[in-house]
């Protein structure tokens, strides 16, 4: 009689015990792909929300780069029992004495003057614009663009002319300056001498149009009070000019400047990206979830539909041990594939979307190894109660079906 | 000669209300070389006692030696590793896989040994040929008529070259020219010198082997040697 020590054990090889997980999708194609479908939609929305937020994110920080975060916006504050706020006639001179402060320019609000596109709009219909006079130095410091003609300079102060913000141009219908153009502006015909670029740190001058202070003064009653100061300061030291920044223009009543960095609202915009990119990511989570679910029945259903199967490969020698993991390794081998499919759906999504919006594409490596990972985890997960259902399964029973 | 299979006062109760007695003491030995038929109608206990002999089940008392092992006290793995090495076995249902050809069927007898797939190929197709399928080596499992596929099945159980090949009602989805192939093929097989035992309801297929062993209620009635006329 031998005893145990002299016989070899049952044994798969590893290519075997691959092959083996495999045999079950190949004979089940369509309900492999089904099933791997689940995974794949989850996978590929996770990704595609980490690649698109990334890529949208590192194009918002290109933007931040170019239009540089060491602008300040200095306002009065307006508020109950103020009235609309004005800062005090010195506080340009007084802001340009802070050592780090590289440029000021100032914006006065016209009080009054509206602008239309010609003399027969009614005078309810103001669009939403307003007049502003600016100083000529505005579009540096704004480090504005034109996209038609000039910006105010010094030889035209006394003129009827006025430059227009993007949005301004956009709703007066004025797309080209190349014939001479006049617009309504307070009770006067102003020519239009420019079209500035959107600017995205300036949205209120977007929706203005800018006259130089003696034309304002001159044609429309300008009382030349100061509304807005802007600042160029050096990056380094730009919290310590903000911090300085209202007891210098405003020595009498700090209280009332309100300093403002409108790089911070581009910040607060990315900010709420990341917090829209959460829920998508969970909804991402739950449809992985579901996915698993799917994979998990499919399994179970497999489990029951192949006793026969279990039961020959344990005539065969396949150990309890042997069975779990040829079931384990087919829901791995589902999800995984799900898995891939996924990461390479999001990569299209990413790659097509980031085209269109003319985004660098990024996908982030994380979520390409996060995804494949996340995939085989739902697998096992989903994997688990199945293999060892089949593990369970006694050989004898299983013979007897069909 | 050694002893294939050695049975000594084996019994087999399922729990339950009332117990079922499948096996109520069965003493048999049966000898290295030996093709022997059990037979019996349903429920006499005939295939409870194949799956004792072929180690897919325990016996509830009594003790039970295959191909030389005590396997009453061997842990789990360990008689898969024994079905693995030295027990064939061939179904009614034949349980071909589906999504293999016959040769990767045949060479499925070797799977649980650990042989690389290269050299179960190598035994496979020396196994197909031995059962006379060598020519339908690439046919998938599917395509093949019903006597072939048994005739795969039987290919698989002897790959390995086993001690011991026990088949459940071989013939019995097969029509009776079919079944006398297969029972031809197995005498032939025994004559080069496998163990083999049948288990059939099939009177007059059993009187055709050299050994009829009868069962009825879980208990042999008759066990008798020559082939009957």
């Amino acid at each position: 009689m031998t005893t145990a020590k002299e016989r070899p054990p049952s044994r798969l090889a590893p290519a075997d015990m691959a092959r083996a997980a495999g045999i079950g999708l190949r004979t089940r194609r369509l309900r492999s792909v089904l099933s791997a479908l689940g995974i794949m939609i989850g996978i590929g929305a996770m990704v595609a929300v980490l690649g698109l937020s990334e890529s949208s994110k590192s194009d918002l920080l290109a933007q931040l780069d170019a239009l540089g975060t060491n602008m300040l916006q200095v306002q009065a504050s307006s508020g109950i029992g103020l009235g609309p706020g004005t800062l005090p006639d010195e506080s340009v001179a007084m802001a340009s004495r802070i050592g780090p402060v590289e440029t000021v320019s100032w914006v006065g609000e016209v009080q009054g003057a509206r602008i239309y596109k010609n003399d027969l709009v009614p005078d309810t219909q103001t669009g939403g614009l307003s007049v502003v006079a600016a100083d000529p130095d505005l579009l540096d410091t704004l480090q504005g663009t034109m996209a038609e003609g000039v910006f105010l300079d010094q030889a035209t102060p006394d003129f009827p002319v006025t430059v227009l913000g993007s949005v301004t141009a956009e709703r007066l219908g004025i797309h080209t300056l190349e014939t001479p153009t006049v617009v309504w502006l307070g009770d006067e015909w102003f020519s239009v001498v420019g079209i500035m670029d959107s600017l995205a740190l300036s949205p209120d001058i977007d929706r203005a149009a800018l006259v130089s202070a003696n034309a304002a003064e001159t044609y429309l009653g300008y009382d030349g009070v100061i509304r807005t100061v802007y600042v160029r300061a050096d990056p380094s030291e730009i919290d310590d000019v903000r911090n300085v920044m209202p007891a210098t223009v405003n020595p009498e009543n700090p209280d009332q400047v309100q300093v403002t960095r409108p790089s911070d609202a581009l910040e607060a915009r990315e900010a709420a990206d990341t917090a829209l990119t959460n829920l998508f990511l969970g909804l991402g989570a739950v449809a992985l979830l579901v996915g698993g679910v799917g994979i998990a029945n499919v399994m179970v259903i497999s489990v029951m539909e192949r006793r026969g199967e279990i039961g020959l490969r344990r005539a065969l020698g396949a150990t309890r041990r042997h069975i779990a993991v040829q079931f384990l390794g087919e829901s791995l081998l589902l999800a995984s594939i799900g898995g891939a499919a996924g990461v390479l759906l999001g990569a299209l999504v990413t790659a097509a979307y980031a085209a269109s919006q003319g985004w660098a594409v990024l996908i982030p490596t994380v979520a390409i190894v996060g995804g494949i990972v996340a995939a085989l985890l739902i697998g096992a997960v989903a994997g688990l109660y199945p293999a060892m259902r089949a593990a369970r399964v006694s050989p004898t029973d299983a013979l007897r079906t069909l | 000669m050694s002893r294939a299979i050695h049975l000594v006062r084996v019994v087999k109760t399922y729990e339950g209300s009332p117990p079922v007695h499948a096996l109520a003491g069965v003493d048999l030995s049966i000898n290295d070389g030996e093709l022997v038929a059990i037979v019996g109608p349903s429920g006499s206990g005939k295939s409870t006692l194949l799956h004792i002999m072929g180690t897919l089940d325990r016996a509830t008392s009594g003790r039970v030696e295959i191909a030389g092992v005590d396997v009453a006290e061997l842990p789990d793995p360990d008689l898969s590793a024994l079905r693995a090495h030295h027990i064939g076995f061939v179904f009614q249902q034949f349980f071909l896989l589906a999504g293999e050809s016959a040769l990767d069927n045949v060479a499925d007898g070797l799977l649980y040994t650990g042989m690389v797939l290269k050299d179960r190929r190598e035994l496979a197709a020396d196994a197909l040929a031995r059962v006379g399928l060598a020519s339908r080596a690439s046919h998938m499992a599917t395509k093949l008529s019903g006597g072939e596929r048994q005739r795969v099945a039987i290919a698989r159980a002897l790959v390995g070259s086993p001690r011991l090949v026990l088949a459940d009602e071989p013939t019995g989805n097969l029509d009776s020219k079919t079944g006398a192939d297969i029972l031809g093929l197995m005498m032939d097989l025994n004559t080069e010198g496998t163990t083999i035992v049948v288990i059939t309801h099939d009177r007059a297929l059993a009187d055709r082997l050299p050994r009829q062993i009868s069962m009825l209620d879980g208990a042999i009635v008759e066990d008798r040697l020559g082939v009957s006329a």
